[in-house]
């Protein structure tokens, strides 16, 4: 509803920040990687004689400013590699760096605090705390970063307009739609300004219109300098994003750039729908 | 984060739950009320019986039938003896009285209980019985008459004197000066009106109490038995010189089998009767608060549980162990805090209105103890499910439906 006003600005944007981004396609040049995983692995030990290689030496580095797409069918190992960025689970090998700091050998507390400060998550189910206003469910990360109970809910509110939900600051998840619940979720990883955004099927639990909506909304905060790291199995889903990287069997098999012709613009979609 | 924050959370917990939150305190608050209760009732009758020793007068000695000392001991056999030891007579009194009369006042003491009657009012009395000098041995006061005489003890005579409660039973807005009343179907002269000496019906009944001659509640009772002989010292730093010389009269006849105490003994080994009831009162009340416990750490498992989706979340989005550990273990305390409260509020309330037939006392150290435990409860039972919810993996509790 409040991406409506915006369109010259998303497609304005996505022009501009495609020219740097393909001209730096490749190695990535100069760009400072936001997050970085070396040979990552990861094996699950089912049994005595069972193992599931879920990662196998995985290399990727996400950089400031990228809108960059995990893909893989289920299985792939892409939930896994998600767990490793999120810093919610660690690597059996390899190495996790965040804005150039290896994380690997972190204890759970200081991972935690890596998580609140430089990540926000997006999750398929939302994930909201359930009978908590959305204002208060946007304070909570601040409220583990230490933020005094005013800055807070000036940071929330802040956070709540920008997603367009500044009429519904007092709502409990239960009275929201499913969009709105997860704009809600959206504020919330943006409340600490984290250096990630990492969404895991943002569109899986929404109905398409308001699944497109989410992704105009991922895009336009895109082009306002935020890097986003989406995981999904749905490749239009993908498309949304300037980088796509295919996740088969726990190897990367493709790193590409999308042209900004092949990018899919979900302003564009959402007009073609009304 | 710090505490307060944790605080709110763990109120907000407790709020969307208040009818579960309810009923988990509802434990902790019989278990701190039954402490407190009982614990004030068991202090309550320390303090009167304690009270109406003292209340006797001092430099007191008190020579009962029976081998005391060894019943403390704990001999079983001692202990029946006790009971049923040989009485004295007025021989033995009088043996007494003659030998120690230059450094004390020695005189009888009877006690038994009656039917008093006055007209279609009547009630269970104690009779109290001593000898013409209960005045010299015992502070005697009374708020109508006098007591009874010298030539009444010598001449048996059937008067009375009568506590307050009888006088409120019997005599309602009647002096009840020169009445006749009825005791076990003899008839007897009130001369008398004891002072309220309070308490109810714990009191040893002083209230509920009557008094008359020695020699007329023999007659009464039909029994020349003398139930105990009290001795009075003149001057206190006689008292041990006359423990003495009462052993000593009396062993020829009685050997062993009689016991001397003086004040302060009698009211140390009360006091410890007593302290040994109150801790046996307080024990049992304290089992209903373990099992209150026992439902504040359910309560907290299935909270826990429940909530193991949101743990996932706080997890995700940057809490530490110690923040959910905080804010379970606060929950917890708040359950048994708040129960705590409630449970010392009613406690007390509940001594107030037993207090009316029974003497309480709600002292400082039963609502500490009380307090202190409850607490303790709390954050004992409530540290494991704690524990459990901080351990929780993140992306497993996320997972969770």
């Amino acid at each position: 509803m409040t991406v409506a006003p915006r369109t010259e600005r998303i497609e304005d944007a996505s022009r501009d920040s495609a020219q740097p981004v393909s001209g730096g396609s490749g190695d990535g040049g100069g760009q400072r990687a936001v997050l970085e995983v070396r040979s990552v692995s990861k094996v699950y030990q089912i049994s005595e004689d069972v193992q599931v290689h879920a990662l196998r030496e995985v290399s990727l580095a996400v950089h400031a400013g990228d809108m960059l797409a995990i893909v893989g069918p289920s299985g792939s190992g892409k939930s896994t590699l998600m767990h490793a960025i999120g810093l919610l689970d660690k690597p059996s090998s390899g190495q996790v760096l965040v804005n150039g700091t290896d994380v690997t050998d972190m204890s759970g507390n200081e991972l935690a605090r890596v998580r609140n400060r430089e990540i926000g998550f997006v999750f398929q189910s939302f994930n909201l705390l359930p009978r908590t206003t959305a204002l208060d469910n946007v304070a909570l990360p601040l409220i583990y970063a230490g933020v005094g109970a005013g800055e807070r809910t000036r940071r929330a509110r802040a956070a709540l307009e920008r997603v367009g939900l500044g009429q519904r600051m007092d709502h409990a998840p239960s009275q929201l739609s499913g969009g709105q619940q997860q704009r809600v979720a959206i504020a919330r990883a943006l409340v600490t300004e984290p250096s990630i955004v990492l969404a895991d099927e943002p569109t899986g639990n929404l109905d398409s219109k308001s699944g497109i909506e989410v992704m105009a909304f991922l895009q336009e905060l895109n082009s306002q300098g935020i890097t986003i790291v989406l995981v999904t199995h749905d490749a239009k889903v993908a498309a949304h994003a300037e980088r796509v990287v295919t996740l088969v069997d726990g190897t990367v098999t493709s790193d590409k750039q999308l042209d900004v012709s092949d990018r899919v613009s979900a302003q564009r979609e959402l007009e073609e729908l009304v | 984060m710090n505490l307060i924050e944790s605080f709110k959370i763990s109120i907000k917990a407790l709020a969307a739950n208040k009818a579960r939150a309810a009923l988990t305190m509802l434990g902790v608050i019989i278990g701190v009320s039954s402490v407190i209760l009982l614990i004030s009732i068991g202090s309550g009758v320390t303090k009167e019986v304690t009270g109406q020793l003292e209340g006797l007068g001092s430099n007191l000695i008190y020579v009962m039938p029976g081998n005391y000392e060894e019943m403390m001991s704990g001999n079983a056999a001692a202990y029946s003896g006790a009971m049923l030891g040989r009485q004295f007579t007025v021989e033995d009194v009088n043996a007494v009285e003659t030998q120690i009369s230059d450094k004390a006042y020695v005189t009888p003491y009877i006690e038994n209980s009656a039917r008093v009657v006055r007209g279609t009012n009547n009630t269970v009395s104690t009779v109290l019985a001593c000898g013409g000098n209960v005045g010299d041995v015992m502070d005697l006061k009374f708020s109508e008459g006098r007591g009874y005489t010298r030539s009444e003890v010598m001449g048996s005579a059937r008067v009375v004197v009568i506590g307050t409660e009888v006088k409120k039973t019997l005599f309602s807005g009647i002096d009840p000066i020169g009445e006749e009343v009825k005791i076990n179907n003899q008839r007897f002269r009130v001369i008398g009106v004891d002072i309220e000496h309070g308490g109810g019906m714990m009191s040893g009944g002083q209230d509920n109490a009557v008094s008359m001659p020695y020699t007329t509640a023999q007659n009464l009772f039909n029994s020349s038995n003398i139930n105990a002989i009290m001795v009075k010292a003149k001057n206190p730093d006689d008292m041990s010189y006359i423990e003495m010389r009462v052993r000593q009269i009396l062993r020829p006849d009685y050997g062993t089998d009689f016991s001397v105490f003086s004040q302060d003994q009698l009211l140390g080994i009360m006091g410890t009767m007593m302290s040994v009831l109150t801790y046996m009162l307080a024990g049992i009340a304290s089992i209903s608060l373990l099992v209150g416990g026992i439902g504040i750490m359910n309560i907290m498992l299935v909270s826990v549980s429940e909530r193991t989706r949101e743990i996932g979340i706080r997890k995700a989005i940057g809490a530490r162990t110690w923040d959910i550990l905080a804010q379970f273990v606060i929950e917890s305390i708040l359950l048994s805090v708040l129960g705590g409260a409630v449970g010392i509020a009613l406690g007390a309330l509940g001594a107030l209105a037993i207090s009316r037939v029974l003497t309480t006392s709600v002292t400082a150290w039963s609502v500490t103890l009380a307090f202190g435990f409850s607490v303790a409860v709390g954050v004992f039972f409530g540290v494991y499910p704690a524990w459990k919810a901080s351990k929780l993996d993140p992306i497993e509790a996320l997972r969770y439906e």
